[in-house]
């Protein structure tokens, strides 16, 4: 751990693979950039890997104020030790009083490693950050502290998590609820080269083989989506969600029972366990409304609910509630969408 | 040759059953209202470990944190294969935030032999998947997380397939190795009718004090201890006695334990309530749907 450091700045982790950059080093920009500029300090990243200079400037686009590049053969490829021993050398050198790290794979597996090695806090798959005060139950006041706020209880309550001792305050967020900022081309800032030390033993892993495939759809970019929960009935009454979605130009969909009931692609899932999205429209045909689905959807603009239960949850953040059996409404739908586009 | 595996699971309350019964005034969990279970990835870790003492032989700890009813979760787990099973329990690990916690079954770990420690890839109350991590980061050893498959043991080495969300990984490490497993690693065995048999009066010390004190309300407390003892030790006889650590037992620094050991604490706590500031209904007919489609046009919702 690092003392109470007040001067210390925000950092966020410049997750990257193969030399490019995640979506959620961007995604958490805006909001450090907001946190830094609170507290009076220097927004910086982290980046970790081998001739990922390039990136430096990227996350200077889009909001850091200086980037820390470590480069060095054996940070090629992510490992959670060797990840861990730099940004570890790095915090212990620079004392950031804020860490962020997407809530990734690579996030939720790197950064408990270094919180335990720091001895310091980490607050898991926060949704919202922000900077506020805290009364101890000793009445003593902790000011300008990093409020953690993360969902607990599959989704059922909302906890503010503060760490007002042992620095730097640590967390990770979740992948998608932060809209990524516009870069700035003309942004300036500085970087920062840092020496690496690395032994073979701090690799104790060896990647034998790595798939990746692409993702079937992008569902935190789409602007309009069509989703289909386990109302929907069946596979193959899943095709009017499809063709919903197609003729509005929409991604589809789909809660995690539908996705466990084999409607659809575990791809396409939408909730807490699934992508958490943001669209303009978000469209919920058989859909119920549990917490864990509406925690991955609530922050969308307009949302309409099809359902034939008017008692659904998901009424009740509906703004276009149509109380109905989905087999006649979206049908109608899907004609008079056609109907105007002929129109127009 | 044999591996020795520990497993850490958790008993924790039923959140997928959460209805607003269980939830306090104040916004709050009432965890009393919800069914205590066993952690349903931590039935995956346990599956693999049995998996893994099946096929190459050796034997399967498991070791839980918690309240003395998690001594529960132990006899489950003893239906299912373990062979050994320890609860740490101890007012003093209250508070405890995951680093507290994983600093806590460290030194229960460092007490066990193990070649491999298995744990869930998170519990369904916290959905952290922190302890994992900075439990192997305290026992110095290297972590696979994620993972979806066992593929090889050999010797002093293991191959696994780790779960990357779009795609996999492939990775080796030597043992001694913590690997978090997810859900999709298997299917968790049921509980053994021969086992459940031989192991259903399996209790913790707690557990037999908590019995004898009920039953002989007019004994003395040295005489309830003698009892204890008595029953403590014939229990033990027939490998029936679940081991209850505390933290002297443990010899674990307090600083590093419950609420002194947490860098992290709650500031708030709040209910979740989601509203739509402004809600129209939808007649299902035609011109409803047709009159909404028009509407979200011209406000350029749909463009």
């Amino acid at each position: 751990m690092i003392d109470v450091n007040r001067r210390g700045e925000v950092w966020v982790f410049g997750e990257q693979h193969n030399g490019r950059l995640e979506d959620t080093p961007i995604e958490l920009m805006s909001k450090a950039r907001r946190l830094a500029d609170k507290l009076g300090v220097k927004l910086a990243a982290a980046v970790l890997g081998n001739g990922v200079d390039e990136l430096a400037a990227r996350l200077i686009q889009y909001g850091a104020d200086r980037v820390y590049v470590a480069e060095h053969p054996l940070l090629g490829t992510y490992q959670t030790n060797s990840y861990a021993k730099v940004m570890c050398d790095l915090i212990g050198k620079y004392k950031p009083q804020i860490v962020l790290y997407g809530a990734t794979i690579t996030g939720r597996d790197l950064a408990p490693r270094i919180a335990s090695a720091m001895k310091a806090g980490l607050t898991a798959d926060c949704t919202d950050l922000e900077i506020g005060d805290h009364k101890g139950q000793d009445g003593q006041v902790h000011k300008n502290l990093l409020f953690q706020i993360r969902p607990a209880f599959c989704g059922n309550i909302i906890a503010t998590i503060i760490n007002f001792d042992r620095w730097p305050q640590m967390a990770t967020v979740r992948e998608g609820v932060m809209p990524c900022p516009e870069p700035n081309v003309k942004r300036r800032g500085e970087i920062v080269a840092e020496k690496v030390q690395l032994a073979q033993q701090d690799l104790p892993l060896e990647i034998l083989a790595e798939h990746k495939r692409a993702k079937k759809v992008n569902l935190k970019t789409a602007r309009v989506i069509v989703a289909g929960g386990a109302g929907v009935g069946n596979k193959d009454n899943f095709k009017l969600i499809w063709d919903l979605a197609n003729c509005l130009g929409a991604a589809p969909a789909a809660t995690r029972a539908a996705v466990d009931l084999g409607f659809i692609d575990s791809d396409h899932q939408v909730g807490q366990t699934g992508t958490t999205v943001r669209p303009v429209l978000y469209i919920a045909v058989g859909i119920s409304g549990a917490i864990q689905h509406q925690a991955g959807m609530s922050g969308s603009q307009k949302i309409v609910a099809i359902n034939n239960d008017p008692e659904a949850p998901i009424f009740q953040i509906a703004h276009y509630k149509i109380v109905g059996d989905l087999n006649d409404v979206v049908p109608r739908m899907i004609k008079a969408i056609k109907t105007v586009a002929r129109g127009s | 040759m044999a591996y020795n595996c520990v497993v850490l699971i958790k008993q924790v309350p039923d959140t997928k059953r959460i209805t607003g019964d269980a939830m306090n005034e104040d916004g709050t969990v009432n965890r009393a209202a919800l069914p205590a279970i066993f952690n349903p990835e931590d039935l995956n870790a346990l599956e693999l470990a049995v998996q893994i003492k099946d096929k190459f032989g050796g034997k399967v700890t498991v070791i839980t944190m918690g309240l003395p009813a998690a001594a529960s979760v132990l006899r489950d787990s003893l239906f299912r294969g373990a062979d050994d099973a320890i609860l740490i329990t101890d007012l003093r690990c209250a508070a405890s935030d995951t680093l507290a916690t994983s600093y806590i079954l460290s030194c229960a770990v460092r007490k066990v032999d193990y070649d491999i420690v298995l744990c869930g890839r998170q519990a369904i109350d916290g959905d952290t998947a922190q302890v994992g991590p900075q439990l192997a980061e305290k026992l110095g050893i290297p972590q696979i997380t994620y993972v979806e498959e066992l593929t090889e043991l050999d010797g002093k080495t293991i191959t696994a397939r780790r779960n990357i969300r779009a795609g996999w990984q492939q990775v080796k490490t030597s043992l001694p190795v913590l690997l978090t497993v997810t859900g999709d690693a298997n299917e968790p065995r049921v509980a053994a009718a021969k086992k459940m048999m031989r192991y259903k009066k399996a209790r913790t010390p707690i557990e037999v004090e908590q019995k004898i004190k009920a039953e002989n309300a007019e004994s003395n407390e040295t005489e309830i201890k003698e009892l204890v003892r008595h029953k403590c030790s014939e229990l033990e006889e027939k490998g029936l006695l679940i081991k209850q650590w505390d933290l002297d037992f443990l010899g674990a620094d307090l600083t590093w334990c419950g609420r002194s050991g947490s860098p992290t604490k709650v500031h708030r706590i709040q209910s979740v309530v989601l509203a739509a500031k402004e809600s129209k209904n939808i007649e299902p007919s035609g011109k409803g749907i047709a009159d909404m489609i028009h509407e979200l046009i011209e406000d350029k919702t749909i463009s």
